[in-house]
C-alpha cells in the first residue's frame, strides 16, 4: 500500500509507465483520454489530433475516388473495381430503398457522407492513429446539423413552410381526437429528437467502442509480468483482438445507419409519405 | 427499519445533501456511482428490444428462408436504432463522472 501511495505522490504514474509491479494503480480510461494537447496553435485556433484525422480522412476519400474514376472504362480494371463496389453499395443498399430511382442525384452526397464517416470510424483501430474522430461530439454534431438543414430546408422548399410544419406535426391517417396529444410529440420528435438521436447514436457508439478498446489495451500492458501471471495479460490481449473485430462491424454499421437515416429523412422531406 | 434508514440516507445524499466528512460533488452519490446506475437502468430496455428483433428475424427466416436477403437490411437498421438508447445511457455516464 505504501508503494502505491509513494508512486502516486512521486507523480510518475503515467498510463504508459503503469505496471502492476511498479505500484501504480490501473490507469482507467476517462474523459481526459478524448482531449489532446494541440499540435500547433495559431492565435486562438488550436489544431489537435482529431482535426488532423478528419483532414486525413477527407484526403483519403478524395484521393481514392479520384484515382478510381479518373479514366473510367466500360469494363472496370483495378481501382475502378473497388470504387464501383463502394458506390454500388451506397446506391443499392442505401439510396434506392429510401429515395427510389429518381433520387439518384443524391448519390454523390450520400456516398461522400458514408465513406467520410466510415473512414473516420476506422481510424479507431488503425495503428499509430488509434482514435476515431467521430468520438468527439463536434464531428457528428456538424454532420447532423448539415442533414437537419437539408431535410428542413428541402421540406419547406418543396411543400411550403407552413404545410411542411403541419405535415411534421400531423402524421397522415391519424384520427382527429388524438391530435392534441400526438401533434406536439410528433413535432418535437421530428424537429428536435431526430437530430439529437442521429448525432448521439454515432457519437456514443464510437465513444463506447474506443473506451472498451482502451480498457483492454491498458490492462494488457498493466498486467504484463514475467511470471505465470502473464496469462492475465494474454487473456486481456485476446479480448482486445475480439473487441477490435466487433468494433470493425460497429464502425461500418454506424456509418451505414447514419447514411440510411439521412436518405430516409430527405425522402420524407420530398413527400408526405405513408 | 434498517432498510428504511438506509434508503432515506441514500435519497438524502442523492438529492445533493452532503454527509459531513466526505468529499463529493453534489451530483455524485459517493456510495454508488450514479452514472453507472443510470447506464444499468438504461440498458434494460434495449436489451429486451434487441433480443426481440433478432428473435423475430430468426423466426421469420425459419418460416421462409427466401426472405433472408430482404430482411437482413431491416435487421441492422432495427438493431442500431434500438442500441442507440443504451448508448445514450453510456454517454450520460461520462457526463456524471
Amino acid at each position: 500500500m505504501n508503494l502505491v501511495v509513494a508512486a502516486q505522490v512521486a507523480g510518475q504514474c503515467t498510463p504508459a509507465s503503469s505496471h502492476i509491479l511498479s505500484g501504480c494503480p490501473y490507469p482507467a480510461p476517462s474523459i481526459n483520454d478524448f482531449y489532446f494537447t494541440p499540435l500547433f496553435t495559431i492565435g486562438h485556433f488550436q489544431f489537435d489530433k482529431p482535426m488532423l484525422l478528419v483532414l486525413l480522412s477527407t484526403l483519403i476519400v478524395l484521393t481514392f475516388f479520384w484515382a478510381a474514376f479518373r479514366k473510367p472504362k466500360l469494363v472496370p480494371r483495378g481501382v475502378q473495381n473497388v470504387g464501383e463496389l463502394g458506390i454500388l453499395f451506397v446506391r443499392d443498399q442505401i439510396l434506392r430503398p429510401q429515395l427510389g430511382k429518381k433520387g439518384d442525384s443524391w448519390l454523390p452526397f450520400l456516398c461522400a457522407l458514408f465513406f467520410f464517416i466510415w473512414i473516420n470510424n476506422i481510424f479507431g483501430v488503425i495503428p499509430i492513429l488509434y482514435f476515431p474522430a467521430t468520438s468527439r461530439f463536434e464531428y457528428p454534431a456538424i454532420l447532423t446539423a448539415m442533414v437537419w438543414v437539408l431535410y428542413m430546408g428541402i421540406g419547406m422548399w418543396k411543400q411550403g413552410p407552413l404545410r411542411y410544419l403541419k405535415n411534421l406535426a400531423v402524421p397522415s391517417g391519424a384520427p382527429l381526437w388524438i391530435l392534441p396529444l400526438l401533434a406536439p410529440i410528433d413535432f418535437l420528435s421530428n424537429v428536435f429528437i431526430r437530430p439529437f438521436t442521429l448525432s448521439v447514436r454515432l457519437w456514443a457508439n464510437m465513444l463506447a467502442g474506443h473506451v472498451l478498446l482502451l480498457v483492454f489495451a491498458l490492462a494488457t500492458w498493466y498486467l504484463l509480468t514475467a511470471s505465470y501471471e502473464l496469462v492475465f495479460s494474454a487473456a486481456s490481449f485476446v479480448v482486445l483482438i475480439a473487441l477490435t473485430g466487433l468494433e470493425l462491424l460497429i464502425q461500418l454499421l454506424q456509418a451505414f445507419i447514419f447514411t440510411v437515416l439521412t436518405a430516409f429523412y430527405i425522402s420524407g422531406a420530398y413527400e408526405t409519405s405513408h | 427499519m434498517q432498510l428504511a434508514m438506509h434508503l432515506h440516507h441514500l435519497l438524502y445524499v442523492a438529492a445533493g445533501g452532503s454527509v459531513p466528512g466526505s468529499t463529493s460533488t453534489p451530483y455524485q452519490l459517493h456510495i454508488i456511482n450514479l452514472g453507472a446506475l443510470a447506464y444499468g437502468l438504461a440498458a434494460i430496455g434495449p436489451g429486451v428490444g434487441i433480443g426481440i428483433i433478432f428473435g423475430k428475424f430468426m423466426e421469420s427466416i425459419a418460416r421462409q428462408p427466401e426472405a433472408q436477403g430482404r430482411l437482413t437490411g431491416f435487421l441492422w437498421i432495427g438493431f442500431a436504432l434500438t442500441e442507440a438508447l443504451a448508448l445514450i445511457g453510456i454517454a450520460v455516464f461520462y457526463f456524471l463522472k
